[in-house]
């Protein structure tokens, strides 16, 4: 393989870059005002359930270093939880406890943490560790998803999250994100985390991604994705294009789980979302935009997924 | 009009406006665009010496007309007792007038001119004689045969009348003309000059004597020169009468044309000038800040260079960090490199200025190295972050105070520089590697700290650059131009270098 590709070659592929999304996209169709909605968890939940959209649901919230004290209160009976700050950004400062003994917490690695660790870790977000800019922070409690038992075998420890970039309500491109041994049970994509490009049409693998690499399955479950399918497709488009009106951001990422019982839900929301997804489905994503972009008649949320999944499927 | 037409009218605007006035300081301010230029500076004294009678003195001295390729810097009349007055007459002549009521034995009197001589030299007087009609030197018959005979020699010898001067000037030269050393006998006062010119008059051609001063380095107490200038018809062509070169010596200062005296004395006698001259090489910008008909120009009565020295240096570093901050965005923008914190490498890189490059780099990653060592004891305990990142400032200094102190006992003075190292940004920034060791692992830290190393490293070359700093502190209209190109750079919407290498597999089967 080549050390670099060709900018023509690039241009051909229909490849979004990162300069080109932060002129043409971001600060084009999101207007800055509407960001503290989005790059707040605590906003965005609040903002979701007023509308009907569903999300995972909250435990509490800590805001001041004095409810820290509170926190053995607050997961009273809860023996599985996570624990986000509410402005965090690329899944920094999320600490996920998946068995709890007595006031011995696990990660889902196993590694085993007390309750003077939860807290540092709160007060950590409290103080804006985690936080754009080193502003002070809140720190979210939410209960675990229990995903649903068709993704379990793509993923190894962590959350299987499905991103979907929604432009001006239109969801035009999907992907799964499946954490692996290499990427510590996170789902970054740049820590190892394995990529699978979804059909829009279907929510049907398309390819999956390593490092830059295709892969055929999961490194460390070893399950074939070709076999992969997400249920509740349809639901799924229809969810995150709601996020369009819901947010008013034109160029939004979407992170959705599927929980076993709930169905899919609205992880968060992302103003400035990732160009790794055109690596996932090895397809550029700029052709879509503009073709969204060409579109002058408003149109319903279930004529946007009707369109989405006429246009983009494969 | 769209947003991006907008923001590419105004870096164009910012861009003419930016090198607009930097070619204007350069042009007609005479700033140099390369440091270390110099320009001669020429200092002339005119002495003036008689001899007073008892009685109320009046001196009066022709001044140079300047203009053409000599810049007027300075002036002074030195004169104890005597009053002075520069005068113009209604000729255009400047003149200096010294004054005294009563005065006995000799007296000396000096004017100093300062002045900068520049490279174009085209001085052909247009202006046609005063006379058209010459009245006839008076001389005796025999020289007046003489006079015809030479010229009607140097007439059989020329084709016009430069080169019939010529011709006359030769022969008068000529130590073996029967003809040259009559005249010479005959007016033992005068010089070959005049003689040339007594000649021309002769033959109904007008010619004139002009004294002036040949610029040579170290001449003292020398009569002015002399150059005969003859019209042509059309032009007056100079001529040296001591060799019979055609036009002036070169840097040659008109002092004063025919016409009008050099000197006139009342009051004294046996008066006399004398005129001694030094050249020294002052930078060109100096001069320029200097010249009376150059500064008083908005762009320089409202500059930086108004300012106290000790601003000005403070400002000599802050101008540079625009080009540095230009270096960043190019980083960030066309080569899409990643460093932690937007402009922690320009930071770096002003301390790397102040302890040079091998240094700068040793200690600054000793110290990050070290501190990064013992933050990653602070993770285990408990503390709120501005508790931490103040230990962690503490820490430094301490660091910082440590390799000092050793690098001082051990003889090292080099690595003394390391107060130089902004604390509360390496704080910070080992706080982020920190966390960010904790968050991704080792490999992001050092892609990061790589990164912001190399930008770094980047940004001292340019800042540390001659020229980029010449271009920066002289012409800070520089700042127009880096802004306009930020500006167009802040449009650029195509692909990044990195992002050719993070998307190569992409561009593979097309």
């Amino acid at each position: 393989m080549n050390l670099f590709a060709t900018p023509s070659q690039l241009r051909k592929f229909g490849l979004l870059a990162m300069n080109r999304r932060n002129l043409d996209f971001i600060s084009s169709y999101n207007d800055r005002s509407l960001y503290p909605l989005v790059d707040n968890k605590l906003l965005t939940k609040e903002a979701a359930l007023n509308a009907g959209i569903a999300v995972p649901d909250m435990i509490g919230s800590i805001e001041t270093p004095f409810q820290i004290r509170q926190l053995e209160k607050i997961i009273e009976g809860y023996g599985q939880f996570v624990i986000k700050p509410a402005r965090g950004s690329a899944g920094k400062g999320i600490l996920v406890i998946t068995e709890r003994d007595q006031n011995t917490f696990y990660k889902p690695s196993g590694a085993p943490l007390s309750l003077q660790d939860l807290k540092r870790d709160l007060s950590n977000i409290l103080s804006g560790l985690y936080s754009l800019g080193g502003k002070p922070d809140t720190a979210l409690l939410e209960a675990l998803i229990e995903f649903d038992d068709s993704l379990t075998k793509y993923s190894f420890q962590g959350v299987p999250d499905i991103r979907v970039i929604v432009f001006k309500g239109f969801p035009v491109m999907a992907m799964l994100r499946c954490s692996t041994a290499a990427s510590d049970g996170k789902a970054n994509l740049h820590q190892g985390a394995v990529g699978v490009g979804l059909s829009i049409s279907s929510g049907k693998a398309l390819s999956a991604v390593q490092d830059g690499d295709l892969v055929e399955s999961h490194p460390d479950t070893g399950e074939r994705f070709e076999e992969l399918a997400i249920p509740y497709w349809e639901e799924i488009l229809k969810l995150t294009a709601r996020c369009y009106e819901l947010t008013g951001l034109g160029y939004l990422g979407c992170d959705v789980v599927i929980d076993k019982a709930r169905g899919p839900l609205i992880l968060e929301l992302n103003a400035r979302p990732g160009l790794a997804i055109q690596i996932a489905n090895q397809k550029g994503l700029y052709a879509r935009l503009q073709q969204v972009e060409g579109l002058t008649e408003a149109h319903s949320i279930d004529e946007r997924v009707e369109y989405a999944i006429r246009e983009f499927g494969e | 009009m769209n947003s991006r037409a907008q923001v590419y009218l105004f870096a164009i605007l910012l861009l003419v406006l930016g090198s607009g006035l930097t070619f204007y300081k350069h042009n007609s301010l005479g700033f140099p665009l390369t440091p270390g230029e110099l320009d001669q500076v020429w200092t002339i004294e005119a002495s003036v010496n008689f001899d007073a009678k008892g009685d109320s003195i009046k001196a009066n001295l022709a001044l140079p007309d300047l203009g053409g390729e000599f810049e007027f810097i300075s002036e002074s009349f030195s004169s104890s007792g005597f009053g002075f007055d520069s005068i113009t007459e209604d000729n255009g002549q400047r003149r200096v007038v010294w004054t005294k009521r009563k005065g006995n034995g000799n007296q000396q009197l000096y004017y100093r001119l300062q002045l900068v001589q520049h490279e174009d030299a085209n001085r052909t007087d247009k202006e046609p004689p005063f006379d058209e009609e010459l009245t006839a030197p008076e001389w005796s018959e025999a020289a007046q045969g003489v006079a015809q005979s030479l010229i009607k020699k140097a007439e059989e010898l020329s084709a016009d009348i430069p080169s019939l001067t010529k011709q006359l000037l030769l022969q008068l030269n000529d130590p073996k003309s029967a003809d040259a050393s009559f005249l010479h006998d005959e007016l033992p006062n005068d010089t070959t000059g005049d003689l040339a010119i007594k000649v021309l008059t002769e033959a109904n051609i007008p010619a004139r004597q002009i004294r002036g001063l040949a610029l040579v380095e170290d001449r003292k107490n020398i009569q002015a020169d002399e150059v005969l200038e003859v019209w042509g018809g059309e032009s007056w062509t100079p001529f040296t009468p001591a060799d019979a070169k055609q036009g002036f010596p070169p840097g040659f200062l008109v002092w004063q044309r025919s016409g009008i005296s050099m000197l006139d004395v009342t009051g004294g006698e046996n008066s006399r000038v004398r005129f001694s001259m030094i050249s020294n090489y002052l930078p060109s910008k100096s001069v320029a800040m200097n010249s009376p008909s150059r500064s008083h120009v908005p762009l320089l009565d409202f500059s930086i260079f108004t300012l106290p020295v000790d601003k000005q240096n403070a400002f000599k570093s802050i101008l540079l960090i625009p080009a540095g901050i230009l270096v960043v965005v190019i980083f960030r923008v066309l080569i899409g490199l990643k460093t932690s914190g937007t402009f922690m490498p320009v930071l770096i890189a002003l301390a790397f200025i102040q302890t040079n490059l091998t240094t700068g780099l040793i200690t600054f990653l000793s110290i990050v190295g070290v501190g990064l060592w013992l933050r990653s004891y602070l993770s285990k305990i408990n503390l709120l972050l501005v508790a931490r990142i103040s230990v962690v400032v503490i820490m430094v200094i301490i660091l910082m105070a440590g390799f000092s102190v050793i690098s001082y006992k051990l003889g090292i003075d080099e690595l003394m520089g390391i107060t130089f190292f902004p604390m509360i940004i390496i704080a910070w920034t080992i706080e982020r590697m920190s966390i960010l060791w904790e968050e991704d692992g080792p490999k992001e830290v050092m892609s990061q700290g790589f990164g912001s190393l190399l930008v770094a490293v980047f940004i001292y070359l340019v800042m540390t650059n001659g020229y980029i700093q010449h271009m920066t502190f002289n012409f800070p209209e520089t700042l127009l131009i880096e802004m306009g190109v930020i500006l167009i750079l802040g449009q650029y919407s195509g692909f990044r270098l990195l992002e050719l290498y993070r998307f190569r597999s992409l561009g593979k089967g097309l």
